[in-house]
């Protein structure tokens, strides 16, 4: 093996086990910063004497006993904390026992997961430090690797993680999973991490650097974990169906040019349907442990609809509609209610859609919002009222910010102008959710 | 990334031991739980299949046993992952457990890329 494959083959080990290792030594040191940087030391170790010693047997361990090691010798250093190195060592004699790692995978690992999971997203940290924190922490990435990913600087995450640490520290913010009716509130925290991971990937247009699809299939497994740590509520069965209904059709909504391409207009063969499959039956999960009304299940099942559907005109448009009512009234958002007009328009015909999309038009959060003049384009130019289509249309081609969306509107815009063949062919603007 | 582990040993090697079943199925429960296997299965004997080839212009259907193949597969896995060398070494650890738990078995886990959500199939 030469140098390069050990130092490829540590980080993946590292990848493996540093969420566990980061975890396990946070639970003996109290303090998730000082227990990443023993880990840190631990791997350094391992790349300092792996490439002539040649990789141990059971590298995991190996890197677990590292570690601890320097915590040993941190807490000797430490003569004020000398009674904790005291309790220390009896901890870890104890767990010295262990003879092999199989073993050790037990059902404390997944305890010290999820301290390690809700203390990185924990409330008092802003949500880009929650982000960050958890990227690095739970998803072994590194600063440059998450700089990437959010097009910002290296130093910028570098300082952010730094902060976050501090934070946490100064709050004395407990490594242990909350309790009682504080776990709902902190749960839904983590979810919102999540999923602002996944649609950080998710949103990216284009681009061919791995990083932002790397955050979806990052979110994704962040959200099997928890679904595994926190088998019983629904929400985040929820979360993982929604994410996974969405990633299933990340090779379809984008063409080779790079153009978005609209759910309608999706080439389904392309659909992932070992995705599909995981995420309707997490979705049938939630909804058993009923939790069929929170805003993730309600989210999944919308996305369900669509990927029941063979083709676009399968699609159960009156259950959408019904499942965005239900969504509007329980997080009331405008976004929401434009999609839920269009879910109308396919399911009731245009001019009932449009009924409710002009109710939207005075909406304030509304007025730069690309998508609905362009929405409202099309459900004029299907009812054939062509010339405020094509208004619309250039209104809509005037609000948005990408390039290549901009021209699609000005050619929707000019061949409303060319409809004026009453058979031309007019089409409705599909949902406009991704 | 996505991939497809696919273990493959002589057919005759009779039934795993149930210590090997019994690890295995905790190494399993480990990757589920880690969020990073979404599939697997079993294949059943190769009497139960056939082969369908098409060469020189004509399809020919073969029924199972294949008893001159020295090697078939019997199990897959799906993982996704962040390099292959992560899943080479997810792989190494199943590997380790046969060489633990039954002695004298020899075969081989073949390890393929996907083309999944992000068609990095051929990156590094």
């Amino acid at each position: 093996m030469t140098s390069a494959d050990t130092h490829r083959t540590i980080d993946a080990v590292w990848r493996i086990e540093s969420p566990r290792i980061i975890a396990g030594i946070a639970r003996i040191v109290r303090d998730l910063g000082l227990a990443e940087e023993l880990a840190q030391d631990a791997l350094i170790a391992a790349l300092e004497q792996w490439p002539a010693e040649g990789i141990p047997d059971n590298p995991g361990a190996w890197l677990t006993a590292a570690a601890k090691h320097r915590a040993i010798d941190h807490f000797r250093r430490n003569k004020r904390l000398e009674q904790k190195h005291e309790e220390l060592r009896y901890q870890l004699e104890g767990r010295q026992n262990v003879p092999d790692y199989d073993s050790a995978l037990d059902d404390e690992f997944g305890d010290d997961l999820l301290r390690l999971v809700f203390t990185a997203c924990h409330p008092v940290l802003s949500s880009e430090a929650r982000v960050a924190l958890t990227l690095r922490l739970l998803g072994g990435l590194t600063t440059a690797e998450i700089a990437r990913a959010y097009l910002i600087s290296e130093a910028t995450v570098a300082q952010r993680i730094v902060r976050a640490k501090r934070t946490l520290s100064d709050n004395r913010v407990p490594f242990e999973v909350p309790r009682g009716e504080e776990l709902a509130s902190r749960l839904s925290s983590v979810l919102e991490v999540i999923y602002l991971i996944f649609n950080e990937g998710y949103t990216a247009t284009a681009g061919s650097d791995w990083t932002r699809p790397a955050l979806c299939e990052e979110a994704l497994r962040l959200g099997r974990i928890l679904a595994e740590l926190v088998p019983n509520d629904p929400e985040v069965h929820g979360i993982v169906a929604l994410m996974e209904i969405q990633a299933s059709r990340s090779r379809a909504r984008v063409s080779a040019s790079g153009e978005p391409i609209l759910i309608l207009d999706q080439n389904r063969a392309l659909w992932d349907q070992l995705l599909i499959r995981r995420g309707l039956a997490g979705l049938e999960r939630a909804q058993k442990l009923g939790g069929s009304h929170g805003p993730y299940t309600l989210q999944a099942a919308i996305a369900a609809c669509h990927a029941r559907a063979l083709v676009p005109e399968e699609t159960e448009w009156e259950r959408i509609a019904a499942l965005y009512a239900e969504l509007a009234q329980l997080m009331p958002s405008p976004i929401v209610d434009l999609n839920r007009a269009v879910a109308i328009a396919m399911a009731f015909g245009p001019q009932a859609g449009l009924a409710l999309v002009d109710q939207l038009a005075a909406e304030p959060a509304l007025q730069s919002y690309h998508l609905l003049p362009s929405v409202r384009g099309d459900l004029l130019t299907k009812l054939g009222r062509f010339d405020e289509a094509r208004g619309e249309f250039e209104r809509a081609a005037s609000l948005t910010s990408n390039a290549r969306e901009r021209e699609l509107l000005l050619e929707r815009a000019q061949h409303a102008l060319s409809l004026s063949n009453p058979h031309g062919r007019s089409r409705i603007h599909p949902d406009p959710e991704r | 990334m996505r991939f497809l582990m696919m273990v493959k040993a002589p057919e005759n090697s009779g039934p795993p031991p149930k210590e090997l079943m019994d690890a295995m199925g905790k190494l399993a429960e480990e990757a589920m739980k880690s969020g990073e296997m979404i599939e697997t299965g079993g294949l059943g004997p190769t009497a139960a299949g056939s082969r369908v080839r098409l060469s020189g212009g004509k399809i020919t259907v073969t029924d199972g046993p294949f008893t001159e193949a020295k090697e078939v597969f019997g199990g897959y896995a799906v993982f996704e992952l962040k390099s292959k060398e992560e899943a080479i070494e997810r792989t190494r650890r199943f590997m380790e457990l046969h060489h633990k738990y039954w002695p004298g078995w020899e075969g081989e886990t073949e390890v393929r890329p996907m083309f999944s959500m992000t068609q990095q199939a051929t990156a590094r």
